[in-house]
């Protein structure tokens, strides 16, 4: 992950709910947001499969121990953690820097 | 008689690849002929022979067996055991309505009615049987007819409209058949038998006198020991049956059905032996007196025996091919075990029934209360099982069978055999199936082995629709699934198979087990039953699985807090994703019944938000091109206008198609309409493992496609009939006809039942027609919980019904009423932008989404250009 220039605030922490992503546009770019277990996480929102913007409207939960989400088009596994697809190994998703500040939920562009 | 349609198919590449290739002539397309020709078909050496099959009636052949059914609803078509197609595919030339009637066995060669020529260098005689008619004077008037053909059916069905009572003369297995069609017609049904009791062949007097008594509670008169002497006009009806022993009957038609004769006229003519009493004599093989003439089927006499049944049958048709092709099969008897359902009673019989044999025991359980008759005849001996009666209660029929024609000892103690199960493990008294040998036929209809079975599970068979496709096992009647799912699980569990059912690795449990522990332990959240149950997070099988569950029980509200994280994209937004992000909208319209005004609503709605319009296939109108945004929008404005949401993005009730019925339906029999939108009000809104699809049709001609779908309804004179898991889509599937005669309350109960049933035990993502494939005990055990009440659970599936319907409410209405619900439809979280992956473009006066292509030259250019 490349350093963090600036932290831009999406919404409030009261916003994002437990394992219900949110979608947030930043620097023209679309950018899920999750809550898991306390832990955020933050992937580029589009599914790559269907390349449609999709991804913060997937389930969340564990497979093998890693934390995924599943595109709600063809169902294909994404760990939260580095953007990995569980199904094929080639394809992997950005991922983007994401902390809770100040009661504020922030995501980090280089 | 219209002449013969002739389709010459296969193309000979040149005279000398004709000369070279066998000539089979198939004289009669019955079930047997065809079950023939599919042999011949299917054989590795097909390409050696020509085949040409001769029929005198207007259709390839047709299920006979369930040519009642056509009187409940089925057509023709439906009946159909092969195509037109199919012949054609496979090579097979047929000749329809034109009678083959003179054989040259010196020459080779046969001669039609119509003057048609064809030489064979086999020729096989499946004529099969004609009904008797006793020579009764009077007996050739109108109204006076026979029960064989679909073109008899349609005769019979003609004179019941022009009548009011309907005597059928014979009370064996398919005169009762008779009489449940005129019954089903709307017929005062008699039923005359000479003998003094019914089935006198297949039942002793116990079985015979509860059949009756059962018979005559269903307003059916039936007459023993009557002998018909003449049949003269009557006074209050058409005509007047007088007996030998002087009393009357009147009636308005008669149906003769006092057994079947063989066809073997054509084989008297040109002097092939014929038995003493009518029959083409066969050896072993099949085979005639006359050199490469066969005969199979009815019309067949083996050892002095015809067969009036299509198993033994289908063993000859086997034995033949296997004899013209060089091989050695022979035909060795076949066991005359029946099992079958008439009007609506249970009867089987197995072998020496009559406990003729000499020195025979019998066992005989009766139950005046439940109406059920049992008996067992064993050898003198009491080690072999000799033959059964059952009334009224069939279920040991596979087990009775099995032992019969095998003569596999019998337990200790024969009578458990019929006794009824005390702690509910009939089988411990009973024997296992590991009991049977190799060859022991678990499906009789496709003459399935119990080898068979083994080997398909040993290639890699799990479940019993496994079994189906690739053995055909419970495919004919379905009488053997029991035992073949028995089968599987023994063998399975012999092959050290062990069977994953774990819905996922967060529960070790299936889907039914979790319903059950949901309502015995009244979980309400997914969170309960993870912490108590599961393990981990969940995922995107578990969670919507859960989800289901909680909706089928409760019926809480969806987007409550602890059960929006549980479902899919479709339900949480309460629209249907499409390929692009996008939703459409699906409002209900109950039974495809929409008033103008609404329909201009949904029109300016459309307009406005700029949607494509489509109609489905369920009588709706589904609106597309919706971003997240815009649902909660659009939602309101259908709302005002009165709509509510049509769960088309559910795992759940969606529509009830109908078609326009009796209200303005020349043809039209009961108000499907009104029906279908009385089922829709009833169950829309209930959650369930799979998508349940409805349909009703106001009369037989079936316009609203009801045998397509999970519940299906069809009008007919005497009520409702009832139609369940049937599909369309990847794999179609006829439903299944389940109960007939209902009225409207009669109906709602069953289909309560029957869906909390399914909710109960379906897997997860099973649509009801796997569910039925996979049903233990099929269609008949799926009758005896919802209509016999066996398991005592009618009463508790219609409360749970009552508790789904109680707690429906519209899920938009609830949403756009809630403002901190809404905030979820935003597209960004931070931002009022549209979301710029969504690209349309205009196709025939409408939107579509914009492909790959299309993308890429309207979207680039300016995304480079807005950074500037």
């Amino acid at each position: 992950m490349s350093e963090v220039k600036t932290w831009e605030i999406i919404c409030d922490a009261s916003e994002l709910e437990a394992n219900l992503g949110v979608r947030a546009l930043i620097q023209n770019q679309q950018v899920a947001v999750f809550r898991v277990q306390g832990k955020l996480y933050a992937i580029d929102n589009v599914d790559p499969f269907s390349n449609a913007s999709v991804l913060s409207r997937g389930i969340v939960g564990d497979l093998n121990g890693q934390v995924v989400v599943a595109s709600p088009i063809y169902k294909q596994h994404f760990n939260l953690e580095n953007g990995q697809c569980l199904e094929d190994e080639s394809v992997k998703l950005k991922v983007f820097p994401v902390k809770e500040e100040a009661g504020q939920i922030q995501v980090g562009v280089a | 008689m219209r002449s013969g349609a002739l389709i010459t198919l296969v193309q000979f590449e040149n005279e000398e690849e004709r000369m070279s290739k066998q000539r089979v002539v198939v004289v009669g397309n019955g079930m047997v002929g065809h079950k023939f020709i599919e042999n011949m078909v299917s054989h590795e050496r097909a390409a050696d022979f020509d085949v040409i099959t001769f029929s005198e009636e207007p259709r390839l052949a047709y299920d006979r067996v369930q040519l009642s059914a056509y009187f409940s609803g089925a057509t023709a078509d439906d009946l159909m055991l092969t195509s037109e197609g199919y012949y054609q595919e496979n090579g097979v030339n047929y000749v329809l309505n034109d009678k083959v009637v003179e054989i040259d066995a010196k020459a080779h060669k046969v001669v039609t009615a119509s003057g048609r020529e064809e030489s064979y260098d086999k020729l096989v005689l499946a004529t099969g049987s004609f009904p008797f008619v006793p020579p009764i004077p009077g007996k050739d008037q109108p109204h006076c007819l026979v029960y064989r053909t679909i073109e008899d059916l349609e005769a019979i069905t003609a004179s019941a409209e022009e009548s009011k009572v309907g005597v059928v003369v014979g009370g064996g297995l398919l005169g009762l058949e008779a009489a449940n069609a005129l019954k089903n017609l709307g017929l005062k049904t008699h039923v005359v038998e000479f003998a003094p009791r019914l089935m006198a062949v297949q039942l002793d007097e116990g079985g015979g006198n509860l059949l009756r008594q059962k018979i005559e509670s269903l307003d059916v008169e039936v007459h023993t020991e009557k002998n018909t002497q003449e049949i003269v006009p009557g006074e209050q009806c058409r005509y007047r049956m007088n007996f030998a022993d002087g009393t009357h009957l009147e009636t308005d038609m008669i149906l003769f059905s006092a057994g079947i004769r063989p066809q073997d006229e054509l084989a008297r003519q040109f002097d092939i032996e014929i038995g003493e009493r009518g029959g083409i004599k066969v050896d072993n093989y099949c085979k005639t007196s006359v050199d490469d003439i066969y005969a199979i089927g009815e019309c067949a006499l083996w050892e002095g025996r015809i067969f009036g049944l299509v198993a033994p049958g289908y063993q000859m048709a086997k034995v033949a091919v296997s004899h013209i092709m060089g091989g050695e099969e022979a035909f060795t008897g076949a066991d005359m075990s029946t099992k079958l359902k008439l009007l609506g009673v249970d009867v089987a019989s197995v072998g020496d029934a009559h406990g003729r044999t000499p020195g025979s025991l019998s066992y005989v359980y009766q139950d005046g209360v439940s109406e059920v008759y049992k008996r067992i005849n064993v050898s003198a001996d009491g080690k072999t099982l000799l033959g059964a009666v059952l009334v009224g209660e069939v279920e040991a029929y596979g087990t009775l069978q099995q032992m019969c024609v095998h003569g596999m000892p019998l337990p200790e103690s024969p009578e458990a055999l019929i006794l009824p199960a005390v702690d509910g493990d009939a089988a411990a008294a009973g024997m296992g199936v590991d009991a049977l040998p190799d060859a022991a036929h678990i499906c009789t209809c496709h003459e399935v082995t119990k080898g068979q079975i083994c080997s398909a599970v040993e290639e890699g068979a799990r479940t019993l629709a496994d079994l189906k496709s690739c053995t055909k096992a419970a495919t004919g009647c379905g009488g053997c699934a029991a035992l073949t799912t028995q089968l599987l699980n023994s063998e399975l569990e012999k092959l050290g198979v062990e069977v994953n059912t774990d819905l996922c690795e967060h529960f070790a449990y299936t889907r039914q087990e979790l319903y059950h522990i949901v309502r015995v332990e009244k979980i309400r959240s997914f969170e309960e039953l993870l912490a108590s149950h599961g393990k981990g997070l969940g995922c995107d099988i578990c969670k919507p699985t859960a989800a289901s569950i909680l909706a089928s029980c409760w019926n809480e509200y969806i987007l409550e807090e602890p059960h929006a994280g549980l479902q899919d994209t479709n339900d949480y937004f309460m629209a249907n994703m499409q390929k692009n992000g996008t939703y459409s909208i699906v409002p209900r319209v109950a039974g495809g019944e929409i008033t103008p005004d609404k329909l201009i609503v949904l029109g300016e709605v459309a307009k406005k938000y700029n949607l494509y319009t489509k109609i489905t296939g369920g009588q709706r109108i589904d609106l597309f091109g919706a971003q997240q945004h815009e649902l909660p929008l659009i939602w309101k404005e259908l709302v005002d206008a009165g709509f509510e949401t049509g769960h088309a993005y559910g795992k759940s009730v969606r529509t009830v198609k109908s078609c326009v019925g009796s209200t303005w339906c020349r043809y039209g029999v009961l108000d499907s309409v009104g029906m279908a939108i009385r089922i829709e009000e009833r169950y829309k809104g209930l959650r369930s493992p799979h998508k349940l699809k409805f349909a009703v049709s106001g009369c037989t001609r079936e316009c609203a496609e009801a045998q397509s779908k999970d519940v299906g309804v069809i009008a007919t004179e005497n009520g409702w009939s009832l139609y369940v898991c049937g599909n369309g889509g990847m794999k179609p599937r006829h439903a299944d006809l389940f109960a007939t005669g209902l009225d409207d309350e009669s109906l709602i109960r069953y289909i309560d039942r029957f869906l909390m049933f399914y909710i109960r035990t379906a897997d997860r993502l099973q649509r009801t027609s796997v569910w039925m494939d996979n049903l233990e005990g099929g269609l008949d055990y799926l009758k005896s919980v919802v209509i016999d009440d066996k398991l005592e659970l009618g009463e508790e599936l219609e409360k749970e019904m009552g508790i789904v319907i109680d707690a429906y409410q519209c899920e938009w209405k609830t949403t756009i009423e809630n403002p901190e619900k809404l905030k979820r439809f935003r597209t960004f979280v931070n931002s009022d932008a549209k979301d710029n992956t969504v690209v349309f473009v205009e196709e025939r006066e409408q939107i579509r989404p914009a492909t790959e292509d299309e993308i890429v030259k309207f979207v680039e250019p300016e995304e480079i250009a807005e950074p500037a």
